[in-house]
């Protein structure tokens, strides 16, 4: 068995330690050490996004990040996205909407759609699609996704 | 879009059923706190690996774990000797029918014979999954390799390599003396073909062939098994149906029933693909050989290669008409593959394929046809699509040779109250010619669509729901909220539909209900989920169950009155009698206040026969002629739902099963090279649609009261996967003139068709 490796970094806003093996995905990591079971693997080879979280403020697939990599770096899951007791906007719009199924992509579209709308308050539909593609879905056919996107979109903006 | 209610065509008026309340697991699903099987989490849990054959078609000659074993971390390793002797041994599994034990458990670890590339043959149990998968590669199995066949047609041919030398063609009860791939050939037939015919004043006669698709669910198949030390085996698992599974496992393991519990975890889609078992059984017996409990999570390619593919088939479908329009007669031919074990979707292949029309004289042959691939499975309707793919080319055909609109000439012909179906039965009051109207009434079809390489297409579908046995309880707390435990696993939030229903019928909010799914120990015996049979069967247990609590809470109210309770009426949730009134909650908060007994109701049925969902799609297409490539412009979705529970949820099965549907029709199959190797077992290279590929979908929700459910629900889930490839294959014709008669109409496969006609 090789050697653990001591990697610090910010997961939802507090700091966090963890002992890993070199080959351990981001995901792995987040799954087994840390018990944040939110990020889901689909396919574990950087195709599906349901393991997406944000490094450093950018969306990754975190199948396909070695849990070395981010020593230092700011983790954000969906687990980090209600804040306090109450749902963010894209939680919300998502509930609301009926914009989930089976449910077991749904953090990944969350995490993926809140990277968009914090640089791109008001992305047209074309850019919602074109960003959200990273992401599969088998069960809804995308149509309430998309429009729980512009919904949280709105309200953010009303904000 | 037209609204649900104004083509709702039943009397009642409800307080609950037809409002959008929010789901009641969906805060844990929007939060990352759901949990699925692969979150599951257990002390001392070991990791499981299968391996999998690298062939299509091989010998075992042997397998050799002791290098495997020797590794530290790990723990033990199962093959198929680890199973029970099973020959001769048969279960019966519910509307699955007569299930061959060894089959199954061949299917879930190989014995002597590798049937397709991926099937596994070994497991591993070690500390990790890093170790796991090193101690999989160390497992040393030689092989004798055969030859192989993937395509139907070929499996059907005298010569072709034999999977089972023990199989005798099953014909009308009758078994053929030699060994064949060929596992059944039925036949359907209603008055006579050849006289039909003979009536027609124009014949359309067309050949096609479909590819094999996955179901795709995102999350792929896991379990977490603990065998007790007091012999008790417990699994959390992703499964359409938890005692489905609880049988599976019990039969292929050789124990009684109620030594399984299972657990049924979220589950991260299915589509029919979770309904047999796979990891189960292997994660069982790993975890009995270790003592400790122990994780099995599939790769994709596993899931690729390895679950349940859709049939591929080849079909050849003829329909004659006369000048007016008048469909005199209909002839079907069509051979489904089933993958490596009888058994697949041919039987639903042959009654769905002419099921919309009123056909005087129709013959359908249908053949199950064993070859290399996995063992096919359930995928939404299963059958129906490639069967309406054929046929509904067909009939746009016709209407063209004819020049007749296509809606009319489907309204001229569609099957309606009294219609017998080619296989059989009669039907009871059904939706097409209320979806054909709304189609043709809508602003999607009355709109003009102009553009080069731009067409219009429309095609309909037909899937029956199952009934079924269904199960639930449910207990009244002093606040009037109502816990339901059912039995049915949820993978599209049915649990909300089945609290809705149970709402509706005790006259309190959707929201005052709070529904759970229950394990195998704490609820009784539900069928899966499968044949669009949840909101119809479950729900209709719920009502039942309903039934049962207002007459127990019309017991207290009596109580609290002192009074007849024969002589207290209900309306919308309120107990009255000469004078008195108390709301449901009020009785509730008063039962410990004047020590009543509490109140728990339960209700179990097993409704018989089935009931029918029509649904009707319409598409605007560009095709490319540089490129091949096809783009969904504007896409229609219109079914008739009976009474849409929770509309929002009907609408979300229509866009989700149009959205597969265009993924089979432009794009997705399993691409086998010269060896019979799938070469795109990854979501790259099999490429599902994304939401950049789609436009939106619209839908029309068609409201056609069920006779057989108390508030006219009819399964919506299925159907809408059935008309797209036919819809968009339709579209295309009509752009680009070509008629597309294979799935999938990939970029390379329009592209030749364009330039073989140029
Ligand atoms: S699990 Fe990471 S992209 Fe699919
Ligand atoms: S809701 Fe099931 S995969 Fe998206």
């Amino acid at each position: 068995m090789s050697k653990k490796i001591h990697v610090s970094t910010t997961v939802n806003g507090e700091s966090v330690e963890f002992l890993c093996e070199a080959r351990q995905s981001l995901l792995e990591v987040l799954r087994e050490n840390l018990s944040l079971t939110g990020a889901k693997e689909g396919c574990n080879n950087g195709n599906c996004g349901a393991c997406t979280v944000m490094l450093n403020g950018v969306p990754v697939n975190s199948c396909i990040v070695l849990a070395v990599e981010v020593e230092g770096a700011a983790i954000e899951t969906v687990e980090g996205l209600a804040c306090h007791g109450h749902l963010h906007p894209i939680q919300k719009c998502f509930l609301e909407g009926a914009a989930l199924q089976c449910g077991v992509c749904t953090p990944g579209f969350l995490v993926t759609a809140k990277a968009l709308l914090d640089k791109n308050p008001n992305p047209s539909e074309h850019d919602i699609r074109f960003n959200l593609a990273n992401n599969l879905c088998r069960c809804t056919g995308y149509d309430k996704i998309v429009k729980a996107v512009q919904a949280a979109a709105a309200e953010l903006q009303t904000r | 879009m037209a609204h649900a209610n104004e083509l709702y065509l039943g009397k009642q008026d409800y307080q609950v059923l037809g409002k959008r309340p929010v789901r009641h697991d969906g805060t844990d699903k929007v939060t990352g706190k759901a949990i699925y099987t692969a979150d599951v989490q257990l002390p001392n849990m070991l990791h499981g690996k299968i391996v999998r054959s690298p062939h299509a078609h091989a010998r075992i000659k042997s397998i050799d774990a002791s290098e495997a074993l020797a590794m530290p971390g790990v723990f033990a390793v199962v093959t198929a000797d680890d199973f029970p002797d099973l020959t001769e041994k048969f279960a019966l599994m519910g509307e699955a029918g007569q299930v061959n034990l060894t089959e199954l458990a061949a299917n879930c670890l190989a014995k002597g014979k590798v049937l397709y590339r991926g099937h596994a043959v070994a497991a591993v149990a070690a500390a990790n999954v890093h170790i796991a998968d090193e101690a999989a590669s160390k497992i040393k199995v030689e092989y004798e390799v055969l030859p192989s066949v993937t395509w139907v047609l070929d499996a059907m041919k005298d010569d072709a390599p034999l999977l089972h030398e023990h199989l005798r063609t099953d014909s009308m009860g009758k078994k053929a003396d030699k060994p064949s791939n060929i596992a059944v050939h039925l036949q359907f037939e209603k008055g006579n073909v050849t006289d039909g015919f003979q009536q027609a004043d124009v014949i359309v006669e067309r050949e096609f062939r479909t590819a094999s698709v996955h179901q795709g669910y995102i999350e792929p198949h896991a379990v977490v098994a603990l065998w007790n030390e007091d012999s008790r085996l417990k699994l959390w698992t992703a499964t359409q149906g938890s005692f489905n599974c609880r049988q599976q496992v019990a039969e292929l393991l050789q124990i009684p029933v109620s030594q399984v519990l299972v657990v049924p975890c979220e589950i991260g889609g299915g589509f029919g693909g979770k309904i047999t078992v796979y990891l189960e059984p292997v994660a069982a017996l790993l975890s009995r050989k270790s003592g400790r409990p122990v994780k099995m999570v599939m790769q994709r390619n596993e899931v690729f290669e390895g679950t349940g593919p859709t049939p591929g088939s080849f079909a050849r479908v003829k329909l004659g008409a006369k000048k007016d329009g008048t469909l005199v007669a209909g002839e079907a031919w069509l051979a489904y593959d089933c993958g490596a074990f009888p058994g697949g979707m041919i039987g639903p292949g042959c009654m769905c394929v002419f099921s919309c029309y009123d056909l005087p004289h129709a013959k359908v042959d249908g053949f199950d046809v064993c070859n290399n691939k996995p063992k096919t499975q359930a995928y939404r309707a299963p059958g129906s699509t490639q069967a309406a793919f054929a046929c509904e080319q067909v009939i746009d055909e016709l209407a063209e040779k004819l020049n007749i609109d296509p809606i009319e000439l489907r309204l001229k012909n569609a099957a309606k109250e009294g219609t017998r179906r080619v296989d059989g039965p009669v039907y009871p009051r059904v939706g097409f010619v209320e979806c054909l109207n709304a189609a043709k009434n809508s602003e999607h079809w009355k709109s003009k669509l102009s553009g080069k390489n731009r067409g219009r297409g429309i095609a309909a579908g037909f899937w029956f729901n199952i009934g079924g046995a269904s199960s639930c309880s449910a207990s009244v707390n002093d606040d009037g909220i109502v816990c339901l435990v059912e039995g049915s696993t949820d993978i599209g939030g049915t649990r909300t539909s089945i609290a809705m229903q149970l709402a509706e019928t005790l006259g309190i909010a959707a929201e005052d209900v709070r529904p759970q799914v229950g394990d195998t120990d704490s609820v009784g015996y539900t069928f899966l989920t499968g044949g669009s049979r949840v909101t119809f069967a479950t729900g209709l247990a719920a009502y039942q169950l309903g039934l049962d609590l207002q007459e127990q809470m019309k017991q207290r109210a009596a109580s609290i009155w002192d009074c007849d309770p024969t002589s207290i009426t209900v309306d919308k949730g309120v107990y009255k009698q000469n004078g008195h009134s108390l709301t449901f909650k009020q009785i509730a908060a008063k039962i410990p206040e004047n020590q009543l007994d509490p109140v728990v109701g339960r209700a179990s049925v097993a409704p018989e026969g089935s009931t029918n969902a029509f649904g009707v799609h319409i598409a605007d297409v560009e095709v490319d002629p540089e490129t091949g490539k096809v783009t969904v412009l504007r896409y229609t979705a219109i079914q008739d739902a009976g009474k849409a529970v929770h509309p929002s949820y009907v609408e979300g099965q229509m866009q989700g099963g149009a959205a597969q549907g265009i993924g089979w029709a432009l794009n997705e199959e399993y691409f086998f090279d010269a060896k019979d190797q799938m070469r795109n077992a990854s979501f790259l290279d099999y490429r599902m649609p994304t939401c950049l590929d789609l436009p939106m979908i619209d839908t029309i929700i068609v409201e056609v009261p069920n006779p057989s459910h108390p508030y006219g629900v009819r399964g919506v889930g299925e159907t809408p996967i059935v008309p797209p490839p036919a819809t968009i294959a339709n579209a295309i014709h009509a752009a680009v003139g070509t008629r597309m008669t294979q799935l999938p109409m990939s970029p390379p496969a329009l592209w030749k068709a364009l330039s073989e006609r140029a």
